[in-house]
């Protein structure tokens, strides 16, 4: 058996998949991973590499998710579901602390433990490996640090696989995220399938990741392979369907807060909230204190919420300060593309998609990017 | 200190106003690293929730003043408290009254109703060290007489100015009646060497920050303390962007060259 370094390429088959989800299961690792379930593909525990979602594809446009059956057996030939892996890392309700009352008043407040499962993310697209660089900067780069999400994520396995089949509404290649793996994976795979056969040309990319490579039946990269892995990559950032204004987004953003186009596309959104929970950047939380019957025991959680809750912005005395549908969805996306650069120091945009697929009434960020872009032109040179 | 509450007592509760309420903690066991002007602190009244207070007086044994108007479920309940009562408290968050900033400087300290509470530590710093800067205007605004706070004190605070004028006068009162702005003209300062501290409603924020520069501030030497919803005050939940800042951390005492362009969008 060869040994897998982190600059050394090699070939797994579809056994090596198997023996993937096998080692990192016997290291204690909760694998988790795409499956096809209830229409979707979705990403949950997988006990063996036989739930992914072989031979399944997805046909994705504004509003419109459908699972489709593929001529093929690729196992990762769809683009971004409905789930990302903040639902993971992130989890919809934390509790914080907990609180006791005393007799005589005494607050004793106790820390939750921070026993994460130790997670292993298979099937990572690069946009998504983004997504998840992003929410470290949010939640552990700055003077405060998240201690329960860092736990989670420091013990995350994340095996990437790089994009050969965007969807009709990804723009990775614009936000500069894929579709080939950035940093950040301990194991990156780029899935090929022509005729010499069904295969995994995998990279390591931490000493974790080559122990583990190491573990796997495999084999030493072959140029055809290598040839057919770099030329799907490439094909697919040309396949892209849908592109961002090629401008600074930061720069459009900022310049253009009174822009008519707001009011458009206020008459359209529901302020639902869909494309918060669906896109994997998305980190706002509120905070729930509850007590139970005795009112002597008190805890704190947080729980996601979303800029297009009327709640969000509100002050006491004041109401909310974002009372219209005009400027809470202005505040998603100028936050998105534009603030969070100034917040964080990246776009908190990486080209997934999810917020079109999964608005119901099909509002496209690329599309409203486009739109403001060019009502910017017209109004720097009136015709 | 920033993500779990550390106990404090409240030992003394003083009413300001109908509605306001100022109580001095001290820690129970551990204390929060100290605080400094304009800083604000997460008060946890139990089983009810946190709400940010800045801190209104910040004393030597570690124990703090923090003045709270009822106005939502968490407030009202702070200013329910009785002396013995114990509440959580994380902490010290956000920037503070950039003083040294304002060194030789006169100084004009300008308060709206409840906004007074951030500047009294101010203040009392100013006071404390009186030769680091030059003249001392405190001018306050409030509804009414009645809705005064620190009266007992306002006396000490003309070094040499210290005005006050009330929106609507009750029976009685005697003194100025209108906007804040209106004491600028009683105020002593030279504009090119005045450093402003500005807190209040934002309204009255804006008008009092347009004042200032028409009469010659710069608007780097206008600090105003900006407010917007905060649950966590690590800068992790959101809440409380105004554009590209994040109040918790990147404010709320801000620079009016960075405040102004931001207020100006209208529910940004």
């Amino acid at each position: 058996m060869g040994t897998a370094t982190t600059d050394s390429a090699c070939v797994l088959d579809r056994d090596g998949l198997d023996a993937l989800v096998r080692v990192l299961r016997a290291r204690g690792r909760t694998v988790v991973g795409p499956t096809q379930r209830d229409g979707a593909i979705v990403l949950a525990e997988l006990e063996s590499a036989a739930e992914l979602p072989y031979g399944w594809g997805v046909e994705l446009e504004g509003g419109h998710y459908r699972v489709i059956r593929r001529d093929d057996e690729a196992a990762f030939a769809h683009s971004a579901g409905p789930q990302s892996w903040k639902n993971f890392l992130l989890p919809q309700r934390v509790r914080q602390w907990t609180a006791d009352r005393g007799p005589d008043g005494e607050l004793t407040v106790r820390p939750e433990r921070h026993d994460p499962a130790s997670y292993a993310f298979l099937g990572v697209r690069p946009c998504d490996l983004r997504a998840i660089a992003i929410q470290d900067r949010v939640l552990t780069g700055g003077r405060h640090k998240d201690d329960a999400y860092r736990a989670r994520r420091d013990g995350a396995f994340l095996i990437a696989v790089e994009c050969t089949e965007p969807g009709a509404t990804c723009f990775c290649v614009s936000m500069g995220t894929g579709p080939a793996a950035g940093p950040g994976y301990d194991i990156a795979m780029t899935e090929v399938l022509d005729g010499a056969g069904h295969r995994f040309l995998a990279r390591a990319g931490t000493a974790e990741g080559a122990d583990v490579l190491a573990e796997l039946p495999h084999r030493a990269a072959d140029p055809a392979t290598r040839t057919a892995a770099h030329e799907a990559v490439d094909a697919a950032a040309g396949r892209m369907g849908r592109t961002m204004p090629p401008v600074d987004l930061r720069a459009l953003l900022a310049g253009t807060l009174d822009a008519e186009r707001w009011n458009d596309v206020a008459s359209r959104c529901l302020t639902c909230g869909n494309c918060t929970m669906a896109c994997p950047t998305c980190f706002c939380t509120t905070t729930e204190d509850v007590t139970d019957l005795t009112g002597d025991h008190a805890e704190r959680w947080s729980r996601w919420e979303s800029c297009y809750d009327l709640d969000f912005s509100h002050l006491s005395g004041a109401g909310p300060v974002r009372a219209s549908g005009r400027s809470r969805y202005r505040q998603w996306m100028t936050h998105k593309l534009g603030t969070w650069h100034d917040q964080f120091g990246s776009s908190g945009c990486v080209g997934c998609g999810r917020c079109i697929v999964w608005c119901p009434v099909a509002i496209d960020i690329t599309e409203e990017a486009h739109a403001l872009h060019q009502e910017a032109l017209d109004k720097d040179s009136p015709s | 200190m920033t993500a779990i509450p550390l106990p404090y007592r409240v030992v003394e509760t003083r009413p300001e106003t109908a509605d306001t309420v100022t109580v001095r903690l001290e820690p129970v066991h551990e204390a929060l690293p100290p605080f400094a002007p304009g800083r604000f602190a997460m008060v946890y009244a139990f089983g009810v929730g946190e709400a940010p207070v800045s801190v209104a007086g910040i004393l030597p044994d570690g124990g703090l003043l923090h003045t709270v108007r009822a106005a939502g479920a968490v407030s009202r309940a702070l200013c329910a408290l009785a002396p013995g009562a114990v509440v959580g408290m994380r902490g010290p968050f956000g920037t503070g009254w950039d003083l040294p900033l304002a060194a030789g400087d006169d100084l004009l300290v300008v308060a709206g109703g409840i906004g007074l509470a951030p500047l009294r530590p101010l203040v009392q710093a100013v006071l404390a060290a009186p030769q680091g800067h030059g003249r001392l205007n405190v001018l306050i605004g409030a509804r009414t007489p009645d809705d005064l706070l620190y009266r007992g004190e306002l006396d000490g605070w003309a070094r040499p100015y210290c005005g006050i004028t009330v929106d609507r006068p009750g029976a009685g009162w005697r003194g100025r009646v209108g906007v804040v702005t209106t004491l600028l003209d009683e105020a002593l300062f030279s504009p090119a060497g005045t450093t402003a501290f500005v807190c209040g409603p934002e309204i009255m924020i804006r008008a009092t920050a347009r004042d200032l520069l028409h009469r010659g501030l710069a608007p780097d030497r206008i600090l105003v303390s900006l407010e917007r919803n905060m649950h966590c005050a690590t800068g992790h939940c959101g809440h409380c962007q105004l554009g590209p800042l994040l109040l918790c951390r990147d404010g709320p005492v801000v620079g009016y060259e960075r405040a102004e362009p931001l207020l100006s969008v209208r529910e940004l």
